[in-house]
Parts: C-alpha cells; structure tokens; sequence
C-alpha cells in the first residue's frame, strides 16, 4: 500500500502552528474588539481545522473524491446555517406578520 | 431497434473457453494477492481509497450531526446575545484552553500512530503511540468531570434547580443548555474513540499492522481528528465569548 507517508518535521510544525492558533485564540478573545472577536475567533478556527483535516487527516494526499465528499459536508452546513438564519433574521419584516 | 436486434444477432454467446486471459489475470492468478485484500477491489491501494471514501462520507454525517447543534447554538445566540455573554463568562477559560492543548497534542500522536504503522514499525512503538493517544484523550476527559462536577455544584445544570445569580437566567439556561448537549455530545465521541483506539492498540500489540496494511489505524485515525476539529470550534464558542461582558455592553 502506497499511502502518503509524511515526514514527522511536518506533524510536528503543524502541531506547533495549532498550539500557537490556540494561544492565539486566547489571546484575541482577552482583547475586547467588539463584534469582531467573533470573526477573529472563528477566522483562527477555520485555519486550525483546515491544518488538521489537510495534513494530520492527509486529506491533502487523499484523491479528489474524497476532497470533494469532505469539502460537501462544510458546504451543506453552511446552507443550513443560511437559509435557516435567513428566516429568523427577517422575521417581522413586512408590519403585521411576526406573529 | 435495429441496432439491438444486431446487437443480438451478432452476440457470440456465452464463451465456454476462454481463449487468452489479460495479462492483469494472469499475474493475479500467478502471484499471491495480500491477504487482506479483498476480491472486489483491485489492489491494496484502490481498497484503502475506498475505506478512506467511506469513512469520510461517515464524517460528513457527523459534521451534520454536530451542525444541528452549532445551527441551535447560533439561533439562539443570535436571540440572546448579552445572555449568553453573561453565561459564558462562568465558564473556566482555563481549563477551556488547557482541554484544547491536550486534545491537540493527542491529534499529533495520533498521527504519528498512522505513521508508525505506515512505516512498519515495532508493534511496541505502534501501541505505544496508540497509549500516548489514549491517555491523552482520557485527560481531556478527566478535566472535563471536573468541569462538570463544578457546574452541578454550583447550580448551573438546567433544570428544576438553575439557579443564575446573573441578569439573564432564562438566557443563561438556554447557554447551559447548549453548553451540556454540545460538550456532552463531544465527551461520548471521545468515548468511543477511546473504545475504538484500545481495539486498534490490541490489534496493533498483534502486529496486525505494518506498510502493506493500516486500513484500520489510518481510518480510526480520521474519527480522532474530526473529534478534534468539533473542540476546536467548541472551546471559543463555548469559553470565549464572554471575556468583555460588563465592559461596553
């Protein structure tokens, strides 16, 4: 079997990247930036997972399917997010019908 | 249609005897496959795309089956936002961050447990990266009891006896709600990873796993990682979010 074989340099500078992501996080949310903390908190999220899922789940080395089927499931959770937000959020809008 | 029906008129019908196999039969046929390969597939390499394939479409529904959790947490905060800043503010930012530590250095030996396995190392090490893992994981664990043990004492579990000193108790129910049914989803994954990595540690004891195949750590592998992944996005969101309540809100 022919399966990448990363050199252990590489999950060890990923885990460095991941450790300084979370101290990161820490560090971010103790500075008081308003609404904008969510978005640097989420921002630093979505690289640490895609460190993880690119290179400790060798998606990286893994065939195009699989990138598409693992790309899927982000994408359908982000149709989820919106069209159910879309509803809560315009609510009221037209006088007379939230209810 | 005519072209059927030539079709037909034309078809040999079945060959009793074969009269050349391919040369891909015939170097089946002489040489000994893996044991582990099974027939439908035609090699070591197709066989563990396919696992890899399979446990990811597996992942795609756990992302879904966390997502109707996150989708919640969403709705619910975009509906209390001051709430929730309040309620998040009673959780320990530092045990928070010290889980995040521990699960990540449990992601690295987890890797390097594939690798291990992929490079045909001693079963010793392979077991040993594999208990490195395990032990990690139940730390997390650990921390997690005595999080939860505080959050009973103080009241804060929903329920008849919620008590929230704070100005939004209805909202900081909705947030410990949440907070339960996401970290407590989250700990019996880890659970089961535990489960599933003392089977693969006594397979790898075994020698069951060397370069030729490691369908079972690599794959075993991927749940541990996407159980990561979910704290990742668990720890600010949970622990986070209410580090400025009281200041300018």
């Amino acid at each position: 079997m022919s399966g990448h074989i990363a050199s252990p340099k590489l999950y060890y500078a990923v885990f460095f990247a991941l450790i300084v992501g979370t101290v990161l996080t820490y560090l971010a949310a103790l500075v008081d930036f308003g609404f904008f903390n969510n978005v640097v908190m989420l921002a630093i999220a979505f690289a640490k997972a895609s460190l993880v899922i690119l290179f400790f789940m060798g998606v990286r080395w893994n065939s195009r399917l699989t990138w598409i089927v693992a790309a899927s499931g982000f994408f359908f959770l982000l149709i989820m997010f919106a069209i159910t937000m879309s509803d809560y959020m315009s609510r009221g809008w037209v006088p007379g019908t939230l209810k | 249609m005519p072209d059927s029906r030539m079709h037909a008129e034309h078809y040999p019908g079945p060959l009793h005897n074969p009269p050349v196999r391919s040369a891909e039969v015939q170097r089946s046929a002489s040489h000994a496959h893996h044991p582990k390969l099974q027939h439908h597939f035609d090699d070591m390499d197709q066989q563990l795309e396919a696992s890899t394939l399979g446990m990811w479409v597996f992942l795609v529904t756990e992302i879904m089956f966390f997502g109707g959790l996150f989708m919640a947490y969403l709705m619910y905060r975009w509906a209390n936002p001051t709430a929730f800043q309040e309620a998040s503010a009673h959780l320990n930012k530092f045990w928070g961050a010290v889980n995040t530590i521990v699960l990540i250095v449990s992601s690295l030996t987890m890797a390097m447990a594939v690798r291990s396995a992929q490079t045909s190392a001693r079963p010793r090490t392979q077991v040993a990266w594999l208990l490195a893992t395990m032990s990690f994981g139940t730390a997390f664990l650990g921390v997690k009891v005595v999080e939860y043990s505080d959050k009973f004492q103080h009241h804060l579990v929903p329920g008849p006896h919620f008590q929230w000193p704070g100005q939004y108790p209805a909202g900081a129910e909705i947030f410990y709600s949440l907070y339960f049914c996401m970290t407590g989803l989250h700990a019996i994954h880890m659970i089961i990873g535990l489960g599933l990595m003392t089977v693969i540690a006594i397979m790898a004891g075994r020698g069951k796993f060397n370069g030729a195949y490691y369908t079972p750590v690599e794959i075993s592998g991927l749940y541990w990682h996407f159980v990561d992944i979910v704290w990742i996005f668990l720890f600010p969101l949970l622990y986070l979010i209410g580090a400025h309540y009281g200041a300018g809100h």
